[in-house]
């Protein structure tokens, strides 16, 4: 049993607390082990990130179904270069998502430029354009290093302070606490 | 056919506009008159016993000192099974070569990647457009003279060396886990267990 988080927010007593971590808890639970993600293999990452989801390293036991459409996923997997001319387009799937979205890059081209850092065309990292949360290296991650992002990313929900939510003020992007 | 056949042919039809045969051990090449390549190419492939019917590559070749930009044909011929290369030397202040899409069209893409990466302009082209590129680059990449922009719609095309980057953050994060003295609100009480 998890000791009742405290320090935010006076709401009510420590029942209320109590109550609220719990709940916490319960919602992170079902929340962490249903995260779809939203296919965007744009390199040989993209190959990496099929065999990931293959037989041998299952990315599927762990709730992680693959959707093609933005609308339907609450995370993105940005897994390949991503070039000037991606970038615009990653940023609007990045934005047809819904609230609570994640990203997860993976590879050194999308950390970071990777090997392609000095091109001309070359978007030197997927965070120049979108909010990452989990940074996945390799060149290109094994599917065991992609599956321990993905199990970060997990962690990452199950601390999530669901209570805290509160609907953005007008004008403001809405993002999420645990940022 | 060997490719020195191939060129005294392409010399008896069209005497001196086609240059003299550059021997390598591969790729012999010659130079072929900008204002001529359309006919010299539809005539190496309609022409029997040539047939150069496979446009391998169109590309080209960027020389600053010698003020040219050079646009570089492979044909193929499946037929005979042989090849020869032909060159176009064109002004690099106003690059300017005329089309050979009427007469393969794999020449459409190949002149169009051509335009976007060096500005050779293709006259008669019917879509001469970027093609790798984004539509709105300003800029020949591939020219050695290319600086790029600094950035392409408000993304940066700088960034911090990965490793420098990450050892301030791992410093970073080793100062916040270090004890800090930090007064306790006074409403709530002492915190637990930080979730790790």
């Amino acid at each position: 049993m998890e000791p009742p988080r405290m320090g935010h927010g006076d709401v009510g007593g420590d029942v209320t607390l109590f109550h609220t971590s719990q709940l916490d808890s319960l919602i992170n639970l079902a929340r962490e082990n249903s995260l779809w993600y939203l296919l965007f293999g744009l390199a040989c990452c993209g190959i990496e990130l099929i065999q990931t989801g293959g037989p041998r390293a299952d990315l599927m036991r762990f709730g992680a179904i693959p959707r093609a459409s933005p609308r339907q996923a609450d995370f993105m997997i940005v897994a390949g270069t991503l070039t000037y001319k991606m970038a615009l387009r990653a940023k609007l799937l990045y934005d047809q998502m819904s609230e609570p979205k994640y990203v997860i890059s993976m590879g050194s081209c999308a950390n970071c430029g990777g090997l392609f850092q000095l091109a001309y065309s070359v978007c030197k990292g997927v965070d120049k354009v979108i909010p990452v949360d989990v940074y996945v290296p390799g060149c290109p991650p094994r599917p065991e290093a992609l599956t321990e992002g993905l199990l970060r990313l997990k962690e990452l929900v199950r601390r999530e302070r669901w209570a805290d939510k509160r609907r953005p003020e007008d004008g403001a992007p809405p993002v999420p606490p645990s940022r | 056919m060997n490719t020195q056949e191939l060129h005294e042919r392409l010399r008896a039809r069209f005497g001196e506009d086609v240059g003299p045969l550059l021997e390598e051990k591969v790729d012999s090449s010659c130079v072929v008159l900008p204002s001529r390549i359309a006919e010299v190419c539809r005539f190496a492939k309609k022409e029997v016993g040539i047939e150069l019917d496979h446009l391998e590559d169109l590309t080209a070749v960027d020389w600053p000192k010698r003020a040219v930009i050079e646009v570089v044909y492979h044909l193929f011929s499946y037929r005979h099974r042989h090849a020869l290369v032909l060159k176009v030397l064109s002004d690099r202040a106003a690059p300017r070569v005329p089309t050979v899409e009427g007469v393969w069209k794999a020449a459409n893409w190949f002149e169009r990647e051509v335009f976007d990466l060096f500005g050779v302009e293709f006259v008669g082209h019917p879509d001469l457009r970027r093609i790798l590129m984004p539509d709105d680059w300003v800029g020949h990449p591939l020219r050695k003279d290319y600086e790029e922009a600094g950035g392409y719609h408000g993304i940066s095309n700088v960034r911090e060396n990965p490793l420098v980057e990450l050892r301030r953050l791992d410093e970073r994060a080793r100062a916040a886990l270090s004890p800090k003295a930090s007064p306790p609100k006074p409403a709530t009480p002492p915190a637990g267990p930080e979730p790790a």
